[in-house]
């Protein structure tokens, strides 16, 4: 998992599948980031995601309540459309926003 | 011909075996020769149905999971059963966005999501013995028309 940190925004680059094993480790070390940096913006990268079930609607959820008591925002990028699918049935996109190439 | 077709696996509690689960279902699988998404449907509802086992069933102590799938025809019948402590009202625990485990940043969509993605789902559970989740979906709906009339 890799993460960056630019000003106070943190991406989140997710694993090949995002299920409750690798959860708590994403949990932990973007928490972390987030308080050390005082991070305001996340990102949570798709780009290499094939799989998710609702362990990783859980993580963005929880990130989301972080950084929205700051005024943040929760961003997803890259996500295919499996993950798009998955995203919009769970109802999270009513907090978070996709970022569709298409708009660049 | 046969057309039914049986597997069944027992394996420890543990998370890195959510991966190892839905994985060897959808492999089973694959002989309904599915499409894509179909696949993706069921290895999520498995990884629910597992996850579910770990985290609520057993909360996290080391114990056994047992997956039954059946093949028939062009059904897929899945058991996953915890023999952990139980649900003890199961309507609630069903409902979306309910989790008995805010603590843990459970989203509460595990049994949606298995709704969602399987034509049928059941919970049998009982307090200090352990739950059992059966669930069905028929793989080729739509697809199989021609090739009976064909013949």
């Amino acid at each position: 998992m890799k993460y960056e940190v630019q000003e106070n925004c943190l991406t989140i680059f997710l694993p090949n599948e995002l299920d409750h094993h690798n959860a708590e480790e994403i949990r932990r070390k973007s928490d972390r980031l987030i308080e050390k940096h005082h991070i305001k913006c996340v990102i949570f990268d798709f780009g290499e995601t094939n799989f998710m079930d609702s362990s990783g609607i859980g993580v963005i959820m929880g990130r989301y309540r972080m950084v929205n008591l700051l005024g943040g925002e929760v961003w997803a990028v890259h996500a295919n459309e499996r993950m798009k699918k998955i995203l919009v049935m769970s109802g999270v996109t009513k907090i978070i926003q996709i970022y569709e190439e298409e708009h660049v | 011909m046969r057309d039914t077709n049986e597997m069944e696996l027992v394996f420890d509690s543990i998370s890195v075996n959510e991966g190892f689960a839905r994985v060897a279902v959808a492999a089973f699988m694959t002989q309904l020769n599915p499409t894509l998404e179909e696949v993706a449907d069921v290895k999520t509802a498995v990884s629910e149905a597992v996850t579910n086992a770990i985290i609520h069933g057993y909360e996290k102590e080391v114990k056994k999971i047992r997956i039954h799938c059946q093949l028939k025809e062009q059904v897929i019948y899945i058991e996953v059963e915890d023999y952990g402590k139980g649900i003890e009202n199961v309507k609630q625990a069903m409902e979306p966005m309910y989790t008995s485990k805010p603590e843990l940043e459970r989203s509460g969509m595990g049994f949606s999501f298995m709704e969602a993605f399987m034509d049928e789902i059941s919970v049998v559970s009982e307090p200090g013995k352990g739950t059992l989740v059966k669930m069905q979906r028929k793989i080729g709906k739509g697809r199989e028309l021609w090739t009976t009339q064909s013949l």
